[in-house]
């Protein structure tokens, strides 16, 4: 498989994941959505590498591996947070998040 | 060839129907199986570009660990099934806009930066060891020493601000309490709740 393959579907999943941050309501579903995007990225930057023949893209990969981690463990925590003061998981309800 | 290209199709549909099902799904436990279901494929995919290290680290790092930490979060908050769409009317549309108004950038972008360069199969990798261990392990530590340490802060940073986000913070209890909570902060069975998540009660307003 040639490497625009790999880009033209790593563009079809960023723009699934862009849409499902978009209409989804559920905070937890939009992380979900995020990690979507974020992998689409990683195919993109994995296809490039394999272009070059250079392994800098898959550092670039490994990189955005460890920051979706850290996106995930605070998303998490809020959303548990949310939880625990009874607001509702509702992005168009949640106008309000004070410590 | 043809075999590699077999595996790239099964291997793109599986990832495309797995993110569509995580966008489709109502259930947030099925959108967290769904997106394991698209991790998996996504490191097949990784496989055939070469990339064994990053692909064995998604499926043991994503599909194993982050989605566990998903599945326990859906279990806590419990997986209400949510109605697709936004309460204001037209605003899900206007995201659907969006998302297509993306996409037709991205192919833009694709198209308009040459086809041509992109239509290669890769440099030729005579069997090294191209994207093993070895090699990423060499990268990170002589050339990229200081964006390796950066994520390792970064780490680090993000498990102190998830301890921070899970403390109990002295004066929130006054708050816990009103709000019908003991003061050890165990939420008593909220019996409008559980009726709501039960599809017992109608949504509340």
């Amino acid at each position: 498989m040639t490497v625009t393959w790999y880009v033209v579907l790593s563009s079809f999943l960023f723009a699934i994941g862009g849409a499902g941050v978009l209409t989804r309501r559920n905070p937890l579903v939009v992380l979900l959505c995020l990690e979507l995007m974020l992998n689409a990225g990683n195919l993109a930057l994995l296809a490039f590498s394999r272009m070059w023949g250079n392994g800098d893209g898959q550092i670039f990969a490994l990189v955005v591996m460890v920051v979706a981690a850290c996106e995930v463990v605070v998303g998490l925590g809020i959303i548990v947070g949310i939880f625990r003061r009874r607001i509702p998981e509702d992005v168009d309800a949640l106008s309000e998040l004070r410590g | 060839m043809i075999f590699q290209d077999i595996v790239f199709f099964i291997a793109a549909i599986g990832a495309l129907a797995g993110a569509l099902g995580v966008v489709l799904l109502r259930n947030p436990f099925y959108s967290v199986l769904a997106l394991v279901a698209h991790l998996f494929f996504l490191a097949v995919l990784f496989l055939l570009l070469r990339a064994q290290f990053l692909a064995a680290a998604q499926l043991i790092v994503y599909a194993g660990a982050v989605m566990v930490l998903y599945v326990f979060v859906v279990a806590y908050i419990g997986g209400a099934e949510e109605p697709l769409g936004s309460t204001v009317p037209g605003v899900r549309a206007l995201g659907v806009v969006f998302a297509v108004c993306v996409l037709a950038e991205l192919c833009i972008a694709v198209i308009g930066t040459g086809l041509q360069a992109l239509d290669t199969r890769g440099a030729h990798l005579p069997g090294s060891s191209f994207g093993g261990p070895g090699q990423i392990g060499t990268l990170l530590l002589k050339q990229f020493l200081i964006p390796f340490e950066a994520a390792s802060y970064l780490l680090l940073i993000a498990a102190v601000g998830a301890l921070v986000l899970a403390r109990r913070r002295r004066g929130m209890e006054e708050v816990i309490e009103e709000d019908g909570r003991t003061p050890s902060g165990y939420a008593r069975p909220d019996v409008e709740r559980l009726n709501r998540y039960a599809g017992l009660d109608a949504p509340r307003g």
